[in-house]
């Protein structure tokens, strides 16, 4: 090891320094009276790492004999990641204090699955990948049955855990296979390897690989945890669970895919496209009958990471870019929603059915309107944000001669706009019933209305994403 | 055959037939201790393979600590084991279907058995002369520098499950008198106790 | 390769004689015992009561937690073996690389003691 893979892993040590270090101080401290301190720390932690990485500007290079890559890919992951962590961090706070959640175990917990999630964008080596996914999923499933007087929040955790730790053993195996095969773990030696056709051996690997990976994105077939994580996990823990580990476990799935098999793309791309449609397809019909809003949303994501798919199953640098700018824009889509329904409540007690919005709008027009934007945007109706994601993914999809595939996602985003519109009609249309209570004050109603702006004014340059977005899809495919 | 090759006949037919008892067993008991000779005759396997750390590390860690885990683990929890293996015989044919389908694509991959060219020559690029020197010394030169950042990722992987798991099951009980030590040893007997003349004949 | 099966020796030969033996004494229990069984012998026997209830009973889930805890070091244990056998070969790097890892969970361990998991109750 030398002092120069040392500063290119600076801010991973860094995130973990900061991690021991607020553990430590906390539990020798106040314990649970230091946590909202804690969290707003590493919130603050967060984003001034994001423009740490994001003020690098080197080219790629790598670290410890190339199992850690930084590149613009990795840096777009990276910024994205810690940002989004840093936003569900802050709306939670009122939450978790009001439903005496707010332990200090729970932003630090966070801070160690980002850094999972930042080593895994960043593999170079099949094992530095393992060994990232396992951070960041352990850390989840800690994260999922929280709260662990309930029942549905433990179950939520066993279930995620059961079926995560399945999915890494199909990921391991892949990954075994993959070596024995090939005979190097590192990302580079593989692509060398199999430039000219795989041998049978190594497919076999990629596939058992794609669908431990599948499986993190919540992609059908591998969706099944979803809607009762979702569900049953906090609603922080849920947000937090949309957000992050969805972006990070599609840049690893891109990277993956491209830095080791980018030379035999036509094998996998068929694989990934099917994945996308079946997705796509399932997470608009089923969300029709959902009665949860958190269930929607769990449907809502797997129709999205469909979507982000597409761009992956291009295989094409405009393919990658448009899935990072669908990821992104889902990111932000996300917080706004995840934070709409942390302010819905009856008398002090949350409420996540869908029918409580009717007639919402007589409760907090600004607020309903902010929901308003978010469900087009979600819709992907033009001329909110949402409708330029799924463009540029299916533009992507056309632009590879794989027309079918963009088709298919024209179809599907017209099904899936039922429910999101049926949200927007329960609040403006919906019979009487008993409102919620308005509540004002607090990041996340602050949230809801900043994103439903963003949704609007973001149409006027995405905010220089797209082009963030290329010079990290340029990166990766090579 | 030499001896090391009726060894692996013994341990892998040993290894593969415990492991179906750890899931026919009736009793769960049964089942973990079933579980322990499948990682016994595992790590037998690896002894034949020249792998002894691996082997040593699953005796320790797996026989030692995670089945006696597991033991705690299945008499803590109140299911009636009986009917939920009820449903296993409804899951059956469909689970023997699945088994099977992976099997058979397996094997083709094993009739298929070619690594692709350049893959000995980079496996060995990595590893150490295991002529010259032992395995676990080998492993040992390798984790701690070569490999460290994924063996310092091991480090924070055990301290979340450390934090995870304090923090999902520790239950402080209030109604418990601790020993609080600093109060102890700065107790103060003037302060403690007070002497009180009492006159015979006489109450407080 | 051939030289560190022969080193196993020994553990074979212990391996062999322990099941013999184990086997020696449960087929000599079956071959040379009188047995004699009623329904009364053979019946669970409590103070004089018939059984009350199922043998099994349901543990603390603090055992639990002192048992992984036990398993999370255990693994640190383990790390520690070949650092030890290569400890001439890994360097000033691989010396403080395990230090930091030792740090890193002795983080946890201020942690858990001061949270007091390793109290009882």
């Amino acid at each position: 090891m030398t002092s120069v893979d040392f500063s290119i892993v600076l801010p991973e040590f860094l995130l973990a320094v900061y991690a021991l270090a607020a553990l430590l101080f906390a539990v020798y401290t106040g314990k649970d009276k230091t946590a909202g301190l804690i969290s707003w720390l590493t919130a603050a932690v967060f984003v001034v790492l994001a423009i740490l990485i994001g003020s690098r500007s080197t080219g790629a290079q790598s670290a410890f004999n190339g199992m850690f890559v930084d590149d613009a890919f990795a840096r777009f992951a990276k910024v994205g990641i810690l940002l989004a962590g840093a936003a569900v961090l802050a709306m939670s706070q009122d939450y978790l204090k009001k439903h005496d959640m707010l332990k200090f175990e729970l932003p630090i917990i966070v801070a160690l699955s980002t850094i999972g999630m930042m080593v895994m964008v960043s593999a170079g080596d099949l094992m530095a990948l393992y060994m990232g996914l396992e951070l960041m999923s352990l850390a989840l499933y800690v994260l999922a049955s929280f709260r662990r007087d309930s029942t549905r929040s433990s179950e939520a955790g066993l279930k995620y855990f059961v079926l995560g730790s399945l999915s890494s053993g199909l990921l391991l195996y892949g990954a075994s296979l993959t070596y024995g095969f090939a005979g190097t773990t590192n990302f580079a030696g593989i692509l060398s390897v199999v430039k000219d056709g795989a041998p049978l051996g190594v497919l076999f690997g990629l596939v058992f690989m794609i669908t431990g990976m599948a499986f993190k994105v919540s992609a059908v077939p591998f969706h099944m945890w979803t809607p009762d994580v979702y569900e049953g996990a906090p609603t922080p823990v849920t947000a937090f669970f949309a957000t992050a580990p969805k972006l990070a476990a599609m840049a690893l799935f891109a990277r993956v895919l491209h830095d080791a098999f980018g030379g035999i793309s036509s094998d996998w791309s068929q694989v990934v496209a099917l994945i996308a449609v079946a997705s796509m397809f399932l997470g608009a019909i089923a969300g029709i009958g959902q009665k949860d809003i958190k269930r929607l949303m769990a449907y809502s994501s797997i129709s999205h990471m469909g979507f982000a798919l597409i761009g992956v199953a291009s295989g094409t640098v405009g393919g990658v870019q448009a899935a990072l700018i669908y990821m992104a824009i889902y990111i932000v889509m996300n917080i706004g929603t995840f934070a709409f329904i942390m302010t819905m409540e009856r008398d002090g007690q949350p409420v996540t059915e869908i029918k409580a919005l009717n007639s919402y709008w007589k409760v907090s027009p600004t607020k309903s309107l902010a929901v308003l934007f978010l469900m087009f945007s979600m819709a992907g109706v033009p001329p909110m944000v949402g409708f330029f994601g799924k463009l540029a993914v299916l533009q992507a999809a056309v632009e590879a001669n794989m027309t079918w595939l963009a088709t298919a996602g024209v179809v599907a985003s017209v099904i899936g706009a039922f429910y999101y519109l049926r949200v927007v009609y329960y609040m403006f249309f919906g019979s009487d019933v008993e409102p919620l209570d308005d509540t004002k004050g607090g990041v996340a109603n602050i949230a809801v209305l900043v994103v439903g702006l963003i949704m609007l004014v973001g149409i006027i340059n995405l905010f220089g994403v797209d082009t963030l977005a290329l010079t990290a899809a340029e990166a990766l495919v090579r | 055959m030499t001896v090391a090759d009726y060894a692996f006949y013994l341990f892998a037919i040993l290894l593969v037939a415990s492991g179906l008892f750890t899931v026919v067993a009736r009793n769960p008991v049964h089942s973990v201790l079933w579980l322990i000779l499948t990682f016994l005759s595992a790590s037998g396997l690896f002894v034949l393979l020249g792998a002894e750390f691996v082997a040593m590390l699953l005796i320790i860690v797996y026989v030692g600590a995670v089945m006696v885990l597991f033991l705690f683990v299945v008499m803590m929890l109140d299911v009636d084991f009986a009917q939920l293996r009820g449903g296993m015989a409804k899951f059956m044919p469909f689970a023997l279907l699945i088994g099977i389908v992976v099997l058979m694509q397996l094997s083709i991959a094993f009739g298929d058995w070619t690594a692709a060219d350049g893959s000995q020559a980079l496996r060995a690029a990595v590893t150490p002369d295991l002529t010259e020197v032992h395995n676990t010394a080998a492993l040992g030169q390798l984790m701690y520098d070569d490999f460290l950042l994924l063996f310092q990722l091991a480090g924070l992987i055990l301290l979340t499950a450390m934090i995870g798991a304090i923090v999902l099951t520790l239950r402080h009980n209030p109604n418990v008198k601790r020993q609080n030590v600093m109060a102890q040893m700065h107790r103060d007997p003037a302060k403690a106790m007070e002497l009180k003349d009492v006159k015979s004949g006489q109450g407080l | 390769m051939e030289d560190l099966l022969r080193d196993f020796l020994p553990v074979i030969i212990f391996l062999g004689l322990a099941i013999a033996l184990g086997l020696v004494f449960i087929f000599a229990a079956l071959i040379i015992a009188v047995r004699n069984p009623d329904p009364e012998k053979v019946s669970a026997y409590e103070c004089g009561f018939n059984a009350f209830d199922d043998a099994r009973m349901k543990f603390d889930v603090r055992f639990y937690l002192v048992s992984i805890l036990f398993i999370i070091f255990d693994l640190e244990i383990a790390f520690l073996f070949p650092w030890a056998v290569a400890f001439k070969d890994v360097g000033l790097v691989g010396f403080w690389s395990m230090m930091v890892f030792l740090g890193v969970l002795t983080v946890g361990f201020a942690y858990e003691w001061k949270k007091g998991a390793l109290e009882w109750a």
